[in-house]
C-alpha cells in the first residue's frame, strides 16, 4: 500500500514530495522573533519545578525541603520506564515541595519543587559518556533517562523509551519544520547550533541503527536549513530537506506521509512503518546529556506577540516564571484590553491563567497578542455544513459531523466518526466561518468519553467486589448456620447421653457465679471507699446517658413532628402545629447538644487533677490510666450523644 | 368449486412452507445476547448505593426488567438513564428527584482522629472498600469506593465525609468556568 | 489592572466568516445580474430589490421572535443571497407578490421553520421557487424575450409599473409584452424547443425561430457565460469546492450527449442544454449552497452528477421547461445518505469503511 524504502530514496533524490490531506496556511510571523540571536533569560528569584512534566508518570523525589542543590542536580529518580526526573536549573536552597498552579490550561495546582535561588549558579559534577560509540546501548538510554529528556516539540513523550527499540528503523526523522505561526525557537536553535544538532543527531544515529536519517525543514527558514545542511554534509545517510510550507506539516503523523507516503496505523506507532521522529530541540539536549553529561535544564522559549517590546529567543532555566520573562521583553499589562499570555502557539498552545507559571520541558513559546493581533472570537454561529473544516483538515475527518455529535453527546456515534484520531491541530476551527471553537468541544468530548470509560471498569470492578461480598455474607452465614446446627445436636446429644453430668454442670455454674459475686463486693468495697473520681465519671456516665436519651427523644419527636407535618399538610395545609412541633425538637436538640457538651466538659475537668479538690484521694488510690480509660468512655459516650443529637437536628433540616 | 379448493390448498400450503421456512430460520440464526437484565445490570453504574430503592444494582435491574421506572438512579445520571432509554426502547426521562439528584462524584473518607473502630461503616460498605478491624482505625480505600453514602449513616461518631473527587489536569472537562484567573502583576523594567 | 483572557486553542482564526463567505458569493453573482439586466430589463433589479427586501425582513421578523441575536444573524448575508438566488430564477416581469410571497416562504418555512441557517435541509431558493411555480405557472412562466426582440420598449418606469400593476404606463399586460412582432407569443428557448419538439418538429427546425441566434436563445448565453466566470471566480477564492459545479455540468453534457448520439433530430445537443436555461447558473450558485448539499468531496461528485442528469430527464420529459430547482430539491433529499456512504478514509485507518453499525 506504501511505498518502500527504494521507491523513497527514488523520490526525495529528485526532490519530489507527498502531500498530506487538507491543511492550512496561516501566516507566519516569525519575522517578528527571528532576528535576534539567542539571548540568555538569566535567573529568577524562584524556580519552580514540577515534578511531572512529560507524558508517563511521577519521578521519585529524593530532595527535601531546606535541601541545597547545585544546577543540575536531580531532584527526582526514575525507577519506573515512564518516569523522567527532573532537575535544578541552578543552584539554590528547597524551600517547598507543594502545590504549584501548572502548565496546563486548566490551571490547576500539581506537584512542585520550589527553590529559591542563590545567583551563584554552581554547578553539579557532571558525568559525560565518553566514546559513546563503543558502549552500550543500554548504557546511552539510561544516560539520556537520567538526563531527564523528554520530546521538546510539544508532547512531552520520553525520549529514553522511545530510543530504546529493538524494531528495525528506516528513516530516522528529525523534525525542525515548526510550523506552527510565530514561534521561532527550533529556527533559531538549528541556526546557531547546528553543529550541536548534528551531535546529537549522531548518538541516535548509533543508537537506532537507521537507513537512512531525514532532517525536514520547512521551506521558510532558509538560513536554517543552509546551516544544518552544512553540518550534515559528511554524513552519507544524512538528508536535509526542505518540505513546503503548510500548517500542521510538523505533526509527527503528516510529516511521516509527507517525507514517505506511508500512514501511521490508528492505534499503532511511527515505528510500526519504520520511522521515527526526534525534535531538533532533543536532538540538542541528547548532545548534552551523552556528550557533556548536563542534564536538561534549559531550553530555547521564543517570546513574541505584538503586545511585547522586544520580541525575541530566549535561553530559559525550566521552571522560571513566565513572569519573568515578560518583564525582559517589555511587557506592559496596562497597554491591553484583553491581557492574553499563549504557551505555545496561536494554533495548539494555550492561555494561561497565571503568569507564575513555570516554563517547562515542553514550552517552546510564549505569544503576548494585542487585542486585534489574534482576535477574540465572538459568540459563534450556526454550522453551514460548508465542510471548510473538512477540507482543512489533516486527517481526514469529518468536522462538522464530529462537532454536530460532540455537543449533542452522542459519544458513540462521534468515536465512529473516529473521534480519536483527532489530533486538535486546530486547522478545522482556523477556518470555521461561523468561528465555532471545535476543537474545544472535540476536546470535552474526549474527557467525557475518557472518564466514562473509567466509570465504566470502576463500575465493574464494584461490581464484582459487590458479588464477592454478597458470596462471603452467604457462606459466612451458612458456615454459622452449619456450627450452630452442629453444636445444637452435640448439647442434645450431650443431654441425652448424660443427665448427671449437666447437674454437676449447674452446681458448678452456680459456685462459679457466688465466687464471682463474693470476689465483686471485695474488689468494689475500696474503690467506693476512694470516691469522688469513680463516682464522677459514673455521673459523667449518666449525665451522658441522660443526653443520649434526650438526643434519642428529640430524634423521635422531631420524627414524630415531621410525620405530623406530613399529615398536616396532606390534610389539613395548616403549618402551625408542625412548627411548634419543630420548634420543640429543636430545643430538645439544643439541650441534648448542651448536655452532651458538658458531660464531655466535666469528664475534661475530672481529668485536670488541680482544679478538684478532692482529686489528691484519687490519685493516690487509682492509676491515671484507669481514669484517662474512664474519661475516653465517657468522651466517646458524649461523641456519640453529640453525633446522634446532630443527627436529629439534620434529619429536622431534611424534613423541613 | 374445486378451483376455490384448490386455491385455499395452495395457499394452505404456502403457508405452511413459509412458517416452515421462518421457524428454521429463527433457531439457524439465532442472535445469541446476554438476557436483559444482564445487560442493564452492565449499564447501572454499580455503586449499589440503594438510592433507587432497591438493595443493589442488579435487584434494580431485575425491576427495570420487570417493567420499574429507568429513571431512578441518581449515580448513574443523565447518561444512564440514556442508555437504559435505549436498551430498554423508551423515551428517556429526567431523573426522579424522589431518589436524589445527580451530584458530583464522590468518595468516602474518614476522619481517623475520630474513628472509634466500631466496624459498622466496613459492615454497611457493599463493596468492601472499608478496612480497618474493630477497636482499630479503619479508612476508605479511594480507588474501589463508589462514592454510594451507605457508611455515612452507620457511623455512630460522625467521623465519615463525603468527599467530592479532585479534579486534575488530567481529567479536566475543558470547562473554563472553572478556571480561576489571575491578575498578572508585572512590574516594569 | 486586568484579568488575563483565557480561551481554547487555537486562537487564531482567518478572517473570513460566514458573512464574508457570503457576500463573496452575491459579488460573484453581479455579471450575470448585469447581462441580465441588459437583455431582460430593469424588471431583474426590481426583482432583486423586493426579493432581498422581503428576505431580510422576514428573517429579522423570526429572528425577533425566536430572540436570538438578530443584528448579528441577519449580519451573516444568508437571507439576502436566498433572496437575489430567488429573483435571478423568477421571470423578471412576475407581479411583485409572487416575489413577496417566494421571498418570504422561502426564509420563514423552508429556512427558518427548520431551524434557521445551517438546519434547513432544502435549498431555500429553490424550494420557493418550486412553490411558486406550482402554485402559479402563468406567472413564474411568463419571461419576456430579450428587449432586442420585444415590439414596446419599456422603461425603468415601465418595469416598475408592471411589477406592481400587471401592465406597463401605456397599459400593456405582461401577455402582450411577450408577443413578437410576428403576433406569436415568444418563449424561453428551453420552453419553445420542448413545445416544438412535442410537436413533432426536428431540433433543427425549432432552432429556426427568432429567439435563436445559432444554437442558442439570444441573450441566454451571454447571461450562462456571466453566471460561468463569477462562478469560476468562486472557485478560485476558495469559496466553493469545484465538485460539485464540473460533476453536475458534466452529468448534464454527459447525459445530453448519449440522447443526442440516439438521434440528434429529436434531442437536443448538449451545447444547447449548457448555454440555454439556468444550468451553469444552478451548477455554480444554487447547488453549491453549503447547507443543503453534501459535504464530503465524493458525495459532491455524486451529488452534482444526479443533479446533471435529472436536470435533462426532467428537461426532456417532464413537464416543466427547465429543471434545476426539482434536481436540486430532489438530490438536497439524497444527502444524508451520499453523507454517509461516502466518508473520506481517516488516516491510518483501513481503506475499506468501516461498517456504521446503528446502535
Amino acid at each position: 500500500m506504501f511505498a518502500d524504502f527504494d521507491q523513497i530514496m527514488e523520490r526525495l533524490a529528485t526532490k519530489q514530495l507527498w502531500d498530506f490531506a487538507g491543511g492550512v496556511h496561516p501566516d507566519g510571523h516569525k519575522g517578528l522573533s527571528n532576528q535576534h540571536q539567542i539571548a540568555d533569560a538569566g535567573l529568577p528569584d524562584y524556580l519552580y519545578i514540577p515534578i511531572k512534566q512529560h507524558i508517563g508518570v511521577d519521578a521519585e523525589l529524593i530532595v527535601n525541603v531546606g535541601d541545597r542543590v547545585k544546577s543540575g542536580q536531580p531532584l527526582t529518580e526514575s525507577h519506573n520506564p515512564f518516569a523522567v526526573p527532573v532537575h535544578a536549573s541552578s543552584s539554590g536552597e528547597v524551600i517547598a515541595i507543594d502545590e504549584h498552579i501548572a502548565a496546563h490550561p486548566s490551571g490547576i495546582k500539581e506537584a512542585t519543587i520550589t527553590i529559591k535561588v542563590d545567583g551563584l549558579d554552581t554547578q553539579y559534577n557532571f558525568d559525560p559518556v565518553n566514546n559513546y560509540n563503543t558502549r552500550d546501548k543500554a548504557e546511552i538510554v539510561e544516560a539520556i533517562c537520567k538526563a531527564g529528556i523528554s520530546g521538546m516539540g510539544g508532547a512531552g513523550f520520553p525520549t529514553h523509551l522511545k530510543s530504546n527499540n529493538v524494531k528495525p528503523i528506516e528513516f530516522l526523522i528529525i523534525n525542525g519544520v515548526e510550523c506552527e505561526p510565530y514561534i521561532t525557537a527550533d529556527d533559531r536553535l538549528m541556526r546557531e547550533h547546528a553543529w550541536q544538532i548534528r551531535q546529537g543527531i549522531d548518538v541516535l544515529n548509533y543508537l537506532l541503527k537507521p537507513r537512512q536519517v531525514l532532517i525536514a525543514i520547512e521551506d521558510n527558514k532558509p538560513e536554517a536549513f543552509e546551516t544544518m545542511s552544512i553540518a550534515c554534509q559528511q554524513q552519507d545517510n544524512y538528508q536535509v530537506i526542505s518540505i513546503p510550507t503548510k500548517y500542521p506539516a510538523g505533526g509527527e503523523k503528516q510529516l511521516i506521509q509527507m517525507l514517505t507516503s506511508r500512514e501511521v496505523p490508528s492505534d499503532g506507532l511511527p515505528v510500526d512503518v519504520g520511522c521515527l521522529m526526534y525534535n531538533v530541540g532533543t536532538c540538542y539536549a541528547v548532545a548534552d546529556a551523552i556528550i557533556e553529561g548536563k542534564p536538561l535544564t534549559k531550553r530555547v522559549v521564543t517570546l513574541t506577540g505584538k503586545a511585547l517590546e522586544k520580541p525575541q529567543n530566549f535561553w530559559v532555566k525550566i521552571g522560571t516564571p513566565v513572569e519573568h520573562l515578560l518583564q525582559l521583553s517589555g511587557y506592559n499589562p496596562d497597554k491591553q484590553e484583553y491581557p492574553r499570555i499563549i504557551m505555545g502557539g496561536p494554533m495548539m498552545g494555550f492561555t494561561l491563567s497565571s503568569v507564575k507559571v513555570p516554563v517547562i520541558k515542553t514550552t517552546n513559546c510564549l505569544l503576548a497578542p494585542e487585542k486585534n493581533e489574534l482576535a477574540i472570537v465572538e459568540d459563534e454561529r450556526a454550522c453551514i455544513r460548508c465542510s471548510a473544516c473538512a477540507d482543512a483538515c489533516p486527517i481526514s475527518l469529518l468536522p462538522q459531523q464530529l462537532y454536530w455529535y460532540s455537543t449533542s453527546k452522542d459519544y458513540e456515534v462521534a468515536q465512529q466518526y473516529n473521534l480519536f484520531d483527532c489530533i486538535e491541530c486546530g486547522a478545522c476551527a482556523f477556518v470555521c466561518p461561523s468561528e465555532i471553537p471545535l476543537v474545544h468541544y472535540y476536546r470535552i468530548a474526549k474527557a467525557e468519553i475518557r472518564q466514562q470509560k473509567v466509570e465504566k471498569e470502576k463500575s465493574e470492578k464494584a461490581k464484582q467486589r459487590f458479588e464477592a461480598r454478597k458470596a462471603r455474607l452467604l457462606k459466612e452465614k451458612k458456615e454459622r448456620e452449619e456450627k450452630h446446627r452442629l453444636a445444637a445436636e452435640a448439647r442434645k446429644r450431650a443431654m441425652q447421653s448424660d443427665d448427671s453430668g449437666a447437674k454437676d454442670k449447674i452446681a458448678a455454674a452456680l459456685a462459679r457465679a457466688k465466687a464471682k459475686k463474693a470476689g465483686q463486693a471485695t474488689t468494689e468495697a475500696p474503690k467506693e471507699s476512694s470516691g469522688a473520681p469513680q463516682a464522677q465519671s459514673q455521673q459523667d456516665k449518666v449525665a451522658a446517658a441522660i443526653a443520649r436519651a434526650k438526643a434519642k427523644k428529640a430524634a423521635q419527636q422531631s420524627d414524630n413532628a415531621a410525620s405530623e407535618k406530613e399529615q398536616n399538610t396532606e390534610t389539613q395545609k395548616t403549618e402551625d402545629n408542625p412548627s411548634q412541633d419543630d420548634k420543640k425538637a429543636k430545643v430538645a436538640a439544643a439541650i441534648a447538644r448542651a448536655k452532651a457538651k458538658k458531660a464531655a466538659q466535666q469528664s475534661e475537668d475530672a481529668n485536670e487533677p488541680k482544679q478538684e479538690n478532692d482529686q489528691q484521694a484519687s490519685e493516690e488510690s487509682k492509676p491515671a490510666s484507669e481514669i484517662s480509660e474512664q474519661d475516653k468512655k465517657a468522651k466517646i459516650a458524649a461523641a456519640i450523644a453529640r453525633a446522634k443529637a446532630k443527627k436529629a437536628a439534620n434529619k429536622k433540616a431534611n424534613d423541613e | 368449486m374445486t378451483f376455490t379448493l384448490i386455491a385455499i390448498l395452495s395457499f394452505a400450503a404456502l403457508a405452511l412452507i413459509f412458517g416452515a421456512l421462518l421457524g428454521f430460520a429463527s433457531i439457524k440464526f439465532k442472535v445469541e445476547s446476554d438476557p436483559l437484565v444482564d445487560q442493564i445490570d452492565n449499564i447501572l453504574p454499580q455503586t449499589q448505593c440503594g438510592q433507587c430503592g432497591y438493595p443493589g444494582c442488579r435487584p434494580y435491574a431485575e425491576a427495570i426488567a420487570n417493567g420499574d421506572e429507568i429513571n431512578k438512579c441518581p449515580p448513574g445520571g443523565e447518561a444512564t438513564i440514556k442508555e437504559l432509554a435505549d436498551l430498554m426502547g423508551v423515551e428517556a426521562k429526567p431523573l426522579d428527584a424522589a431518589h436524589g439528584t445527580e451530584d458530583v462524584k464522590k468518595v468516602a473518607y474518614i476522619r481517623e482522629a475520630e474513628c472509634i473502630g466500631c466496624t459498622k461503616c466496613i459492615q454497611a460498605c457493599p463493596v468492601d472498600a472499608i478496612i480497618g478491624a474493630a477497636k482499630q482505625m479503619h479508612t476508605v480505600i479511594i480507588d474501589e469506593c463508589t462514592g454510594c453514602d451507605l457508611c455515612v449513616e452507620p457511623c455512630p461518631v460522625d467521623c465519615i465525609d463525603m468527599v467530592p473527587l479532585a479534579e486534575s489536569s488530567q481529567n479536566w472537562k475543558w470547562d473554563f468556568n472553572t478556571v480561576t484567573v489571575g491578575d498578572i502583576p508585572i512590574r516594569q523594567l | 489592572m486586568s484579568k488575563l483572557t483565557v480561551a481554547s486553542s487555537p486562537h487564531y482564526h482567518n478572517q473570513r466568516d460566514t458573512g464574508a463567505v457570503m457576500r463573496m458569493v452575491i459579488f460573484a453573482c453581479i455579471p450575470g445580474i448585469a447581462m441580465q439586466t441588459w437583455f431582460f430589463g430593469y424588471g431583474v433589479l426590481i426583482q432583486v430589490f423586493l426579493c432581498v427586501l422581503t428576505a431580510v425582513v422576514s428573517e429579522a421578523i423570526i429572528l425577533e421572535i425566536r430572540k436570538k441575536n438578530t443584528v448579528r444573524a441577519v449580519k451573516d448575508y444568508s437571507a439576502v443571497l436566498a433572496g437575489l438566488l430567488l429573483a435571478i430564477s423568477i421571470p423578471p416581469l412576475s407581479p411583485w407578490w409572487i416575489s413577496v410571497i417566494g421571498a418570504s416562504f422561502a426564509i420563514i418555512v423552508v429556512k427558518q421553520f427548520y431551524g434557521g441557517l445551517g438546519y434547513n435541509m432544502f435549498n431555500p431558493a429553490m424550494t420557493a421557487y418550486i412553490m411558486l411555480l406550482i402554485s402559479f405557472p402563468v406567472q413564474m412562466t411568463s419571461w419576456l424575450p430579450p428587449i432586442s426582440l420585444t415590439e414596446q420598449q419599456f422603461s425603468l418606469w415601465d418595469a416598475i409599473h408592471t411589477v406592481f400593476t400587471g401592465f406597463t404606463a401605456e397599459g400593456y399586460s405582461v401577455g402582450q409584452l411577450r408577443v413578437g412582432v410576428d403576433g406569436v407569443t415568444m418563449a424561453t428557448p428551453l420552453d419553445h424547443m420542448k413545445t416544438q419538439l412535442t410537436q413533432g418538429y426536428t431540433v433543427d427546425e425549432a432552432l429556426t425561430n427568432d429567439i435563436y441566434s445559432g444554437n442558442s436563445g439570444i441573450g441566454w448565453a451571454p447571461i450562462a457565460i456571466a453566471f460561468l466566470l463569477g462562478g469560476l471566480a468562486l472557485i478560485k477564492l476558495r469559496v466553493i469546492n469545484w465538485h460539485i459545479p464540473f460533476s453536475m455540468i458534466a452529468g448534464a453534457l454527459i447525459t445530453a450527449f448519449i440522447f443526442y448520439l440516439v438521434d440528434p433530430s429529436t434531442f437536443a445537443s448538449p451545447w444547447f442544454h449548457f448555454i440555454n436555461g439556468s444550468l451553469v447558473f444552478g451548477a455554480f450558485f444554487i447547488a453549491t449552497d453549503p447547507v443543503s448539499s453534501s459535504t464530503t468531496n465524493n458525495g459532491r461528485l455524486i451529488f452534482g452528477f444526479a443533479i446533471g442528469v435529472w436536470i435533462i430527464i426532467i428537461r426532456t420529459w417532464g413537464n416543466y421547461p427547465d429543471a434545476v430547482a426539482f434536481s436540486v430539491v430532489l438530490m438536497n433529499m439524497a444527502v444524508p445518505l451520499i453523507d454517509y456512504y461516502t466518508k473520506p478514509r481517516t488516516y491510518g485507518h483501513k481503506l475499506k469503511a468501516k461498517s456504521m453499525s446503528e446502535k
